[in-house]
C-alpha cells in the first residue's frame, strides 16, 4: 500500500515541488496551505507521516504540531518539519513542539525521501 | 508539470508575495502593529527565499536572507520599526522585487544598490540605524572602483551564510540509489541505544532507528529488557528497552551518528570503536533482536517505565491514551504498537466526531471566497463567443422585425427575453475580466518612493478606492500613463520641503490617487498638494514652441491644458525623472488608446489634479450609429456633447474651406466626417445632416458632420489589426444588426486631422469666439 | 535571381484552381481556409485601391481583396456570382475576391515549370511557377508575397 503524506506549506512553490517529488516516489500526496488546514485535512485523510513548513498564516507549524500532539489518533505520528534554517535554536523548538525530524530548505528530492523513510516503516 | 512550470508558479506567486509585503510595509507604516501584519510581512521574504532556493537564484536569496534577518528583529521586537527603519524596508522590497524580475527575466540588478541596502539592512539587525543620506545616497560615478576584496564581500554575501542556509538547485532525477554493502573489512561499532519516553511522543521509533542503523553495513543487536516492569506498573508510553548493537561500517561514528539525528535529544546514544576480534561483554541479560520483527506494519513502541526525568516538556495527559492501545499492548505483549493500535482503533470504529470534523472542514471550505485559476485565453475565447451571441441575436431580431410577423407577440416576447438574457450574459461574462485597479496602485507607491528619494521630498501618497474593478486590459495599460503622471507631480507638483515650508506648508507633500466607478466609467484621480501650474511659464513655453502665437488670448483651463500638447514639456531642464522624453502629450494619447479622457484642473500654490475617465471595458462601447456617406458609422457615446441640427444662418464660412457654426454665441469649426476619412470629394452641405458636437484635445470644441443618426447602440468592439491594419481615423470595428461590419470613429483623431496637428489655428480660433 | 520554382519541394502538391478573367491561377490548398459567396463589404478610409472592404467572418473584421486588381488586372464589380476564397496570409487571415473556383488539382513539381522572363515586375512578384492541365495553363501565385507585411502598405 501507498504510504500517504500530508505537507503543510503556504508557498504554492514548495507546494508544488513536494506534490511531484512525492508523487515521483510512489507516496500518495494530500497537501494544506496552513496549520488550520492541515488540522482539518489530518482528520480526513489520515496520513503516515507529516511533512510542514513553520511560518505559515493562521497558524504556523509550531501550533500545528503542538495541535496534532494533543490530538488522541495521531499524536504518535511522524512529523518531519520543513525549515531553511540549520541553526540549533529553531530546530529546538521544533523539537520541543514535538516534531520527529527536519528538512532544511531548499529540499534535494533524496534528502526528503529518505528523511521520510527513516521515520516511517 | 515540470520544473519550468514550478518556476513560472514560483515567480507568480513572488509576485502575490512582493505585493503582501509592500502593503504589509505600509500598514506598518501608517502605525499599524498588528504582529500579524509584521508576521505577513515575514513570511513574503521567507517564502521568497525558500523557492529561490530550490532554484539555485543566489542573488535572491542572499538578499532576501539579510532582509528577512532583520524582519526577524522586527518580528521579535528587537527593532522598533520607526519610519526610518520602513523606509530601508520599502527600499528594501522595490530591490527585492527588482531581484526577482531579473532572476525571471535574465536582467541584472545595480550592484550598488543591493550592496548599499545590505549594509543598511545588516546595521538595522545590529541595532544601528544609519544616517539616511549616506546610505542612500552612494552615486555609483562618486567614487572611483572600490577596493575590491573588503567591499564585494560585504555587497554580496556568500549564499552560505551562518544561518547555514545554502541553496540547492532542485532536481527530480537525483534520487541516490542504495549504498553498497559493506564490507568485512569495515570498521566495527558498538552503539548504545537507550530511547527515552519523549522518542516516542516526537513519532521516531526507536525500531525505525535500528532498521537505518542495520542498513550502515552488518549489524547485530542485543535488546536490554532488564527495566521492563511488571505489566500492572507498565506506563504504555514508558520507554523500558534499550539496544546495544555492533555495526560494521564504512561510514564511521560520524554516519552512526547521522542515523540519529532526529532522536539524539531524547534518548542516550553512545558509539565506541571496537577493537578486532574483542567480543563485546554486555553488562545485561542479552536478548537477541531480531530485525525481521520490523517488517510489515512494524512499529516497536514498547510501553515501558518512566525510568528517566527528561521528558519535563511532555506534558500530555497520559490517561488519554486510548484503551485500544493498552488492550494491543497486552495481547502483543512486549513489543506492541501504540501508534498502530491507535491508528487502528479509529479505522475500526470512524466516530461521529471525526465525520462531524470532516462535514466542518467541508463547510470551512465553502465558507472561504473560492476562486479558481482560469487561463486569460479561455476567458477572452468566451468573451469573443459571447460578442457572437450579442450580434447573432440583434440579426435575428432585426430579420424578425424585417419579415413582418404581424406583432406575433409570442416571438416578440421571446426576442425581447432573449435579448435582456443575452446582454446579462454580456456583464457576467465581463465581469470575469474585471481585476481591482490595487496592484498598479501599488507599483506606484513605489515609484513615489523612488522619485522623492531622487528630488529630496518628502511625500505622502494616499490611495484611495483600490478595489475598484476594471477590465484587465486597462488595468494593464494603465500602469505607464499613471507611472508618468505620478512622476510628473512629485518631480514637479510638489516643491521641495524648504519651499514647502516657506509657503506656510506642510514640509511632507501628499500625492492623492483615488478610483471610483461613475456612470459607467472608472474615473481615477490624482492630485498632489504642490505649487500648482506655473501659467505664466507654461504659456511663454508655448510661445517659445511655437505652440500659441504670443497675443493669443486663452482662459486659464485653455493654458493649463497646453501641457498635454504633443512636444510640450513644462520642465525647464530635462529632467531624468520625469522627461524621459516623453510628455503629458504620450500620457493623454495612451489614454485616449484605451477610449479614455483626461484632464487637468490647477489652482496655483494649492496643486493640481488629474481627472482620468476609462471604459470599464475594452470589449464593448455604447455607440451613436450614423450614415456617412452611405457607410454606416458608429461614433462612441463618451466622445458626444450634445447632437444639433445645423440651421443655414448658423453656419459662417471662415477662409478659404473651413466653416464654423455658431453655437449659443462662441464659434465652433466643422468637420466633414465623410470627406475627412476620404468617402466625398467635397464636403456635404451641413444643412442637410447633423451636426455632432465633440469635446477635443485641449477643451475645445468641434462639430463633426454626419448624414443622419440611426441610433444608439451597445457595440462589441472588434479588432481590425488582427486581420488588416490600424487605419487612420478609425478606432475599430464592430458587427451589426444586418450583419456588417461598421466602422467605429476615432474622435480625437479626426479632429486632429481636421486642425492638421497643429494648435495655432484652434487658438486663434478660441481668440475670435 | 531567377523566379523558378524556388518554394517547392518534392512530392505532389494539392492547390486550388480558380479563374479571373480568362486566366487561371491556383494557390496552395493548405492556406486556403474556405470559399464562401460574395457580401457587400464596408469600405475602409485611405485603403489600397485593391482592397474592397472588410466582411464579418463569423465575427472576425475579414479585409477583402479584390485579386484581379491586385494582380494589376481590370478592378473587379463585384456581384452574386464572385467567390471569395478565404485564405491565411502569414498570420492575418484575407478574403480574395476571384470570379469563380475552378479546380482542386495535384501536380507534381516535376511538372511545374518555371515562370518566363517576362516584363512585368508584378508577376515576377508573385507567380511562383506555371504548368499545364488539358490545354489549360495556370499560374501557381504565392500569397505571402501579393501582401508584402501589411496590407495597407501594399498599396
Amino acid at each position: 500500500m501507498k504510504k500517504k503524506v500530508l505537507t503543510v506549506d503556504d508557498s504554492r512553490t514548495i507546494r508544488n515541488m513536494l506534490l511531484i517529488t512525492l508523487n515521483n516516489a510512489g507516496f500518495e500526496t494530500v497537501q494544506a496551505e496552513d496549520g488550520v488546514e492541515g488540522l482539518e485535512v489530518l482528520e480526513t485523510s489520515n496520513p503516515d507521516v507529516i511533512v510542514t513548513d513553520i511560518n505559515m498564516p493562521r497558524l504556523d507549524g509550531f501550533g500545528f504540531i503542538e495541535g496534532v500532539r494533543r490530538n488522541e489518533k495521531y499524536r504518535a505520528i511522524p512529523i518531519l518539519v520543513l525549515t531553511t534554517e540549520s541553526d540549533a535554536e529553531k530546530k529546538n523548538r521544533a523539537r520541543q513542539a514535538g516534531a520527529t525530524g527536519w528538512i532544511v530548505k531548499p529540499f534535494d528530492p533524496a534528502k526528503l525521501i529518505d528523511a521520510i523513510e527513516r521515520v516511517t516503516a | 508539470m515540470d520544473m519550468n512550470e514550478i518556476k513560472e508558479i514560483f515567480f507568480q506567486e513572488c509576485e502575490e508575495q512582493l505585493a503582501e509585503l509592500e502593503s504589509g510595509l505600509m500598514k506598518l507604516n501608517d502605525g499599524d502593529r498588528d504582529p500579524e501584519t509584521v508576521n505577513a510581512v515575514f513570511r513574503a521574504v521567507h517564502s521568497i527565499k525558500g523557492g529561490a532556493g530550490a532554484f539555485g537564484l543566489d542573488d535572491l536569496v542572499s538578499f532576501a536572507h539579510v532582509f528577512e534577518t532583520t524582519l526577524d528583529c522586527v518580528r521579535s521586537n528587537k527593532l522598533e520599526p520607526s519610519q526610518d527603519v520602513l523606509k530601508v524596508m520599502l527600499r528594501s522590497a522595490d530591490v527585492l522585487a527588482d531581484l526577482t524580475n531579473a532572476a525571471r527575466d535574465g536582467g541584472k540588478v545595480e550592484e550598488t544598490r543591493t550592496r548599499g541596502l545590505v549594509k543598511e539592512l545588516e546595521a538595522l539587525a545590529r541595532g544601528e540605524v544609519l544616517a539616511a543620506s549616506a546610505a542612500s545616497a552612494e552615486p555609483p560615478a562618486a567614487k572611483p572602483a572600490p577596493a575590491p576584496a573588503p567591499v564585494a564581500a560585504a555587497a554580496k554575501p556568500s549564499p552560505t551564510d551562518d544561518s547555514g542556509f545554502q541553496p540547492i538547485p532542485f532536481s527530480f532525477d537525483d534520487f541516490g540509489g542504495d549504498e553498497p554493502a559493506a564490507a568485512t573489512s569495515d570498521p566495527a561499532f558498538e552503539v548504545t541505544f537507550k530511547p527515552r519516553a519523549d522518542l516516542y511522543a516526537k513519532g521516531n521509533e526507536a525500531a525505525l532507528l535500528l532498521r537505518d542503523l542495520a542498513r550502515l553495513g552488518e549489524m547485530s543487536v542485543n535488546c536490554n529488557m532488564d527495566a521492563l516492569p511488571r505489566f500492572e506498573d507498565m506506563n504504555p508510553e514508558g520507554a523500558y528497552f534499550w539496544w546495544v548493537a555492533t555495526v560494521r561500517t564504512a561510514k564511521g561514528e560520524e554516519g552512526i551518528r547521522s542515523v540519529f539525528e532526529f532522536a539524539e535529544w531524547d534518548c542516550d546514544i553512545e558509539v565506541r570503536g571496537l577493537e578486532e576480534n574483542v567480543e563485546s561483554d554486555m553488562p545485561m541479560t542479552p536478548v537477541p533482536f531480531d530485525l525481521a520483527i520490523l517488517d510489515g506494519d512494524g512499529s516497536l513502541a514498547a510501553d515501558e517505565q518512566h525510568h528517566d526525568d527528561h521528558d519535563h516538556d511532555h506534558d500530555h495527559d497520559h490517561a488519554h491514551v486510548a484503551a485500544a492501545a493498552v488492550e494491543a499492548v497486552h495481547t502483543a505483549q512486549a513489543a506492541a504498537s501504540v501508534t498502530q493500535a491507535a491508528r487502528s482503533a479509529a479505522t475500526a470504529a470512524p466516530s461521529a466526531a471525526a465525520a462531524a470534523a470532516a462535514q466542518q472542514a467541508n463547510n470551512v471550505a465553502a465558507q472561504a471566497g473560492q476562486t479558481i485559476r482560469v487561463d486569460l485565453d479561455r476567458v477572452d475565447r468566451l468573451i469573443n463567443l459571447v460578442g457572437e451571441l450579442v450580434i447573432n441575436q440583434a440579426m435575428l431580431s432585426q430579420s424578425v422585425v424585417e419579415s413582418d410577423n404581424n406583432g406575433a407577440s409570442s416571438i416578440n416576447m421571446g426576442l425581447e427575453e432573449l435579448q435582456q438574457l443575452t446582454r446579462e450574459i454580456q456583464d457576467s461574462v465581463m465581469a470575469i475580466r474585471a481585476q481591482p485597479v490595487k496592484p498598479v496602485f501599488q507599483r506606484m507607491s513605489r515609484i513615489v518612493r523612488e522619485v522623492a528619494d531622487m528630488t529630496g521630498k518628502q511625500i505622502r501618497l494616499i490611495t484611495e478606492g483600490e478595489n475598484t474593478e476594471v477590465d484587465k486590459t486597462v488595468i494593464d495599460k494603465l500602469a505607464e500613463p499613471l507611472t508618468h503622471m505620478i512622476r510628473n507631480a512629485v518631480d514637479h507638483g510638489v516643491e521641495t520641503p524648504e519651499k514647502r515650508e516657506a509657503a506656510g506648508k506642510n514640509p511632507e507633500g501628499t500625492v492623492r490617487l483615488s478610483a471610483k466607478h461613475r456612470s459607467g466609467r472608472i474615473i481615477i484621480e490624482l492630485s498632489d498638494d504642490g505649487a500648482g501650474i506655473n501659467r505664466e511659464r507654461v504659456r511663454q513655453k508655448a510661445i517659445d514652441n511655437d505652440l500659441i502665437t504670443a497675443d493669443a488670448n486663452l482662459s486659464d483651463e485653455e493654458i493649463d491644458n497646453l501641457i498635454f500638447a504633443p512636444g510640450f514639456s513644462t520642465a525647464e531642464k530635462l529632467s531624468d525623472i520625469s522627461g524621459r522624453g516623453v510628455g503629458m502629450d504620450v500620457v493623454k494619447r495612451s489614454i485616449q488608446a484605451l477610449g479614455g479622457r483626461i484632464s487637468i484642473q490647477s489652482r496655483p500654490g494649492h496643486g493640481s489634479t488629474f481627472t482620468l475617465s476609462l471604459p470599464l471595458t475594452l470589449a464593448v462601447l455604447d455607440g451613436m450609429v450614423v450614415t456617412v456617406a452611405n457607410q454606416t458609422l458608429v461614433v462612441p457615446l463618451t466622445a458626444i456633447v450634445e447632437t444639433l441640427q445645423p440651421e443655414a444662418d448658423e453656419i459662417h464660412s471662415f477662409g478659404p474651406s473651413q466653416r464654423l457654426i455658431s453655437i449659443r454665441n462662441s464659434f465652433c469649426p466643422l468637420v466633414d466626417v465623410g470627406r475627412i476619412l476620404d468617402f466625398r470629394p467635397v464636403a456635404a452641405d451641413p444643412v442637410e445632416g447633423v451636426a455632432l458636437l465633440v469635446e477635443s484635445e485641449g477643451g475645445g470644441q468641434r462639430a463633426l458632420m454626419v448624414d443622419a443618426i440611426q441610433g444608439q447602440r451597445q457595440v462589441v468592439i472588434k479588432s481590425l489589426e488582427a486581420n488588416y491594419t490600424h487605419v487612420p481615423g478609425i478606432a475599430a470595428a464592430t458587427i451589426l444588426g444586418d450583419g456588417r461590419v461598421a466602422l467605429i470613429l476615432d474622435v480625437d483623431a479626426v479632429v486632429a486631422a481636421s486642425r492638421g496637428q497643429s494648435l495655432k489655428t484652434e487658438t486663434a480660433l478660441a481668440a475670435a469666439g | 535571381m531567377s523566379y523558378t520554382a524556388r518554394n517547392l519541394t518534392n512530392g505532389d502538391r494539392e492547390l486550388i484552381a480558380f479563374r479571373i478573367g480568362d486566366q487561371e491561377f491556383c494557390v496552395n490548398i493548405m492556406s486556403v481556409r474556405e470559399i464562401r459567396g460574395w457580401t457587400p463589404a464596408t469600405a475602409m478610409p485611405h485603403s489600397p485601391h485593391y482592397l474592397l472592404g472588410v466582411i464579418n467572418l463569423r465575427g472576425a473584421v475579414l479585409p477583402i481583396v479584390d485579386l484581379s486588381a491586385r494582380l494589376g488586372m481590370k478592378p473587379a464589380e463585384p456581384s452574386q456570382r464572385h467567390v471569395i476564397i478565404v485564405a491565411q496570409v502569414k498570420n492575418q487571415v484575407a478574403g480574395l475576391l476571384v470570379d469563380a473556383v475552378s479546380d482542386i488539382l495535384t501536380v507534381t513539381d516535376d511538372n511545374i515549370q518555371p515562370v518566363p522572363e517576362v516584363s512585368s515586375d508584378l508577376e515576377r512578384q508573385y507567380a511562383r511557377g506555371i504548368f499545364a492541365i488539358d490545354n489549360r495553363m495556370i499560374c501557381m501565385i504565392e500569397l505571402d508575397a501579393l501582401f508584402p507585411d501589411n496590407m495597407s502598405e501594399a498599396a
